[in-house]
């Protein structure tokens, strides 16, 4: 199918806008008489509040208010999906976290009292000189401790938060009748976020006394949480959604919200709050650390038989979205492969380490590790080539995933794996102490929520009198070019060149409700949305066109702004007269449209069958990696990544999903560490917790593979999330094979890496490399 | 203390206190928030502006600093309202996505390209180590300064 826009790469509408540093982001705006809030925090990672005392820093000139737990309405957030997770919640989970910690403290970093005072360092000093009077409560730090008896309850209840469970077939059996079986255990740490953008929000209350927050947040939904913290009808808290300086997940929690809101609220003026960056690090919801325990078997011709799997996640000290961040890795569990077998379960549990929650693959990431680790290590077991056993097991389409889920269309994972390994060019060899080697992954990431969430997305699309178009849709734009994309679907339906069609809004009074830009699920939704909106919008202009050039409807193309008579160029008509005409006669040209998810039922509380999710995104990523067997210093020299998008919308914008989700996995791989001592970090500065540089970034080649099997607009599929699940899985793979020794603990750090290459060394028998043929 | 510079091309005279950075003074005296925050320790580079032609961190050097001297910000960057040659690669490449460390990108590249007319790829990488980006994995901002580099 050729398209005049879908597929290309048109400069983003934004791109302009951020060249030019133009002021449009959260942080960017101030108004006159506006106060700077300041946070304090809790620097125990577990005691009990003895006493608070204000009235230093409330004496001090220039504070304007120094607030506690007292002085907010309803002293409880709760952390769910807005308004769709009750179904699936089915009693276990409804996680609430006080806005400010009333009796006690669960982590390091939790908020005690807000302040809002003249200028930043008034507030600095006032923070400096509120007395809290803690007594520090034993606490519990690792997952294992935290669910032995006896030990300290970060909640009531205990601290398991929530377990899964997959049940298919008799693994355990299977097992015992595997010709060869590998067990093997994988561990993560927390990982940051690092959006440049630290948590960023303005406040202040409008002419209609509604109370306005604009925030740099991935859902607007949380105007809700907003309103029912001061007690406020929903309809008197407004969210408008400034472009993001990056998100990951890490804004889809509430962040500034509340304790904005609250200092706006009671102060009755503008108020702006930025979290510096070490609050970012120690103040706000992580990636989760797991503990992964695998046992494969397969024949001895390399079909997979059964896999028993074991997921531990730390959720730090409050339960934000670790549910259903551990439901996605119990989906993921198996990888994208014919498992027969399969027992999974999984737990997440409560600790007084930093809270973990929504980030970039929501758990997928980590299962992709423990799959693909158990693919190589079954590969040198059997002595086979690992890309032939992955082909070898690669799920087709009619095939069952682990939950029992037929899918319905061909995930082309073969095709992606030896596209991508080919990709990496001829093998090349290593030089005096350096050892050279390749790796892959292959993975399966969802896109789009559970289906039981009943997830919807409306939007609006309607022409101006000038024939140009708008689309209103509230999705907030997180920098993958969300806004753009609702731009290209429209111009592509009404025949109009892209620029001249503009997204506005992203707002949760004035624009329709398009839920959340999560769960790679904006392009699906809102895409869809629009898509139906501007079918209807469409279908309205065709109808006037055909009436005044006296054609038939099916003889009506649009085109480049005019409708004309398909074979008769000459008669045509440009938008412009078009949509006055249109609106002459009371004809409408907009729509509002909706677009609802399929849905089905909850997964079965015991076996976990059922299905999960709508569709799923399958590539493979290959890395080949330069090991100094001296140093054990790592680096990445090439990446090439091949995926099914389903059909890119924005080419341009598909291929730089995919670069930087590979190089934000490199730095899980490699780099990336949340280090505690006790629950307390120790490093949450740039200083010593890295991220990739342009020096660390490997040369990127990028393959889009476009079946045009989605459930988006044109078939498209989600990539947001999928570009980075493989990556420290592949990297794993290639440094195992340079260490020709096992290397399973994340980050692959030099330390980690020399002792693995010295184990090597001293032990007598060494497992033989697999081998490095192509595809 | 009073400030007398030049500021994107045209002489300035600022009030701020004495405690203030050139951050501080460009965000929240002068509105010019072009220049981001995204650590205050001189680590990630979004806050990077040209000094003189030589980049720096804003958020290290004290806005006192600045007296007599030219100060290069994004603001900066246009030509006669247009967007000069590395905006205008930047956003045809794709290089900015969030767009949060695109101006000291922009920066950083200027003044490298100001320095290196015709850079190789890794002179691009070496210039821009100390300017994070989180979003694009660097391929397309590289892409973009090879780009500008070509079309001069
Ligand atoms: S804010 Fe100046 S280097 Fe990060
Ligand atoms: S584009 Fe987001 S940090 Fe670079």
């Amino acid at each position: 199918m050729a398209y005049r826009v879908i597929g290309r790469s048109p400069p983003r509408a934004d791109a302009w806008e951020k060249v030019r540093g133009r002021p449009i982001y959260a942080g960017d705006l101030a108004m006159a008489g506006m106060l700077h809030g300041k946070i304090v925090r809790s620097p125990y990672p577990s005691a009990r509040i003895v006493k608070i005392d204000t009235s230093e820093a409330r004496a001090l000139p220039g504070v304007v208010a120094v607030l506690t737990h007292a002085e907010v309405p309803q002293n409880a957030l709760r952390m769910e999906l807005p308004g769709r997770m009750a179904e699936a919640t089915a009693g276990a989970v409804l996680a609430t976290q006080p806005v400010l910690a009333e009796d006690r403290v669960r982590f390091q970093g939790e908020p005690v009292a807000a302040i809002a005072a003249e200028t930043p360092e008034i507030a600095a000093e006032a923070a400096e000189r509120v007395r809290v009077e803690y007594e520090p409560l034993p606490g519990v730090y690792d997952p294992a401790e935290a669910l032995k008896p006896g030990a300290p309850h970060v909640h009531e209840g205990g601290n398991l938060l929530r377990a899964w469970h997959i049940r298919k077939g008799d693994a355990t059996e299977a097992l015992a009748r595997a010709d060869v079986i590998v067990e093997k255990t994988y561990r993560t740490p927390f990982v940051d976020h690092v959006y440049l953008e630290t948590e960023t929000g303005i406040g202040w209350i409008d002419a209609e006394g509604t109370l306005v927050l604009r925030v740099s947040t991935q859902v607007l939904e949380h105007f809700r949480d907003v309103a029912e913290v001061l007690r406020l009808p929903h309809g008197k808290v407004r969210l408008e959604g400034a472009y993001l300086g990056g998100g990951f997940g890490g804004k889809e929690d509430v962040t500034v919200e509340c304790l904005l809101g609250l200092l706006v609220w009671k102060t009755r003026r503008p108020v702006q709050l930025v979290f510096s960056r070490e609050e970012s690090f120690i103040g706000h919801g992580k990636r989760h650390p797991y503990l992964l325990r695998y046992k494969s078997g397969a024949t001895r011709t390399g079909e997979l038989v059964a896999m028993e799997v074991e997921l531990v996640s730390d959720s730090g000290a409050y339960a934000a979205l670790s549910p259903w961040v551990l439901l996605y890795s119990l989906v993921t569990a198996t990888g994208p492969y014919r498992v027969p077998h399969v027992k999974v379960d999984a737990f997440t549990v409560y600790t007084n380490n930093p809270v973990a929650s929504a980030y970039r693959t929501f758990g997928s990431i980590q299962t992709c590790i423990g799959y693909e680790g158990q693919m190589d290590a079954l590969a040198a077991a059997l002595s086979m080539d690992p890309l032939e056993l992955r082909e070898k097991n690669f799920l087709r389409k009619g095939d069952r995933i682990a939950t029992g889920q037929v899918l319905e269309s061909e995930p082309m994972l073969g095709e992606t794996m030896r596209r991508a390994w080919q990709a990496l060019g001829p093998p090349r060899e290593g030089d005096g102490p350096v050892r050279v080697a390749r790796g892959l992954a292959a993975s399966f990431t969802p896109y789009g929520r559970m289906c039981w969430t009943r997830d919807s997305a409306s939007a609006w699309v309607g022409m101006e009198l000038d024939g140009s178009a708008v689309v209103r849709c509230a999705a907030p734009d997180v920098g993958g070019g969300q806004t753009s994309s609702l731009c290209s679907i429209t111009a592509e339906v009404l025949g109009l060149p892209v620029e001249h069609v503009a997204a506005v809004g992203r707002d949760s009074h004035f624009t329709p409700r398009a839920g959340t830009t999560t769960a790679t699920r904006q392009l699906f939704m809102s895409g869809n949305a629009v898509l139906k909106a501007a079918h209807e919008v469409r279908r309205h202009l065709v109808d006037q066109a055909a009436e005044m050039l006296e054609a038939a409807r099916e003889d009506i193309e649009l085109t480049e702004g005019r409708a004309l008579v398909r074979g008769a160029p000459d008669r045509a008509i440009d938008f412009s007269a078009l949509v006055k005409a249109a609106t002459a006669a009371g004809r409408p040209v907009q729509a509002l449209d909706k677009y609802d998810a399929p849905s089905a039922p909850t997964i079965d509380p015991i076996t976990g069958q059922g299905k999960p999710f709508n569709d799923y995104t399958f590539g493979t990523q290959a890395v080949e990696v330069e090991v100094d067997e001296e140093t054990g210093q790592t680096r990445v020299t090439k990446l090439a990544a091949c995926y099914d998008v389903g059909q890119a919308i924005n080419r341009q914008s598909a291929e730089g999903q995919i670069e930087g989700g590979a190089v934000q996995g490199l730095g899980h791989a490699l780099l990336e560490e949340v280090v505690l001592e006790d629950g307390v970090s120790k490093n949450p500065h740039l200083l010593d917790y890295k991220i990739p540089t342009t020096l660390d970034a490997p040369e990127i080649i990028t393959i889009l593979l476009e079946s045009g099997q989605g459930l988006g607009p044109f078939g498209a599929k989600g990539i947001g999330e999928p570009a980075m699940t493989p990556t420290p899985a592949a990297v794993m793979n290639a440094v195992t094979r340079a260490a020709r020794a096992p290397l399973t603990r994340f980050p692959l750090t030099a330390e980690r890496v020399l002792a693995a290459l010295k184990s090597q060394s001293a032990s007598k028998n060494p497992s033989p490399p697999s081998g490095e043929r192509a595809g | 203390m009073r400030l007398d510079f030049t500021l994107n091309n045209h002489p300035c005279r600022a009030e701020a206190p004495a405690h203030w950075t050139v951050l501080d003074l460009l965000r929240d005296g002068l509105a010019l928030t072009a220049t981001k925050y995204g650590c205050g320790e001189g680590v990630c580079g979004t806050c990077t502006v040209l000094l003189d032609g030589e980049p720096v961190r804003a958020c290290l050097v004290l806005a006192s600093r600045l007296r007599g001297r030219t100060l290069l910000t994004a603001e900066g960057l246009e030509d006669n309202g247009q967007p000069d040659r590395l905006q205008s690669a930047f956003a045809r490449a794709g290089a900015a996505q969030c767009g949060f460390c695109t101006p000291g990108m922009l920066l950083s590249a200027r003044a490298l390209l100001a320095a290196n007319p015709s850079p190789t790829e890794h002179d691009v990488r070496e210039a821009l180590a100390g300017n994070l980006c989180r979003c694009t994995g660097y391929t397309k901002i590289i892409e973009a300064v090879l780009a500008a580099a070509g079309a001069r």
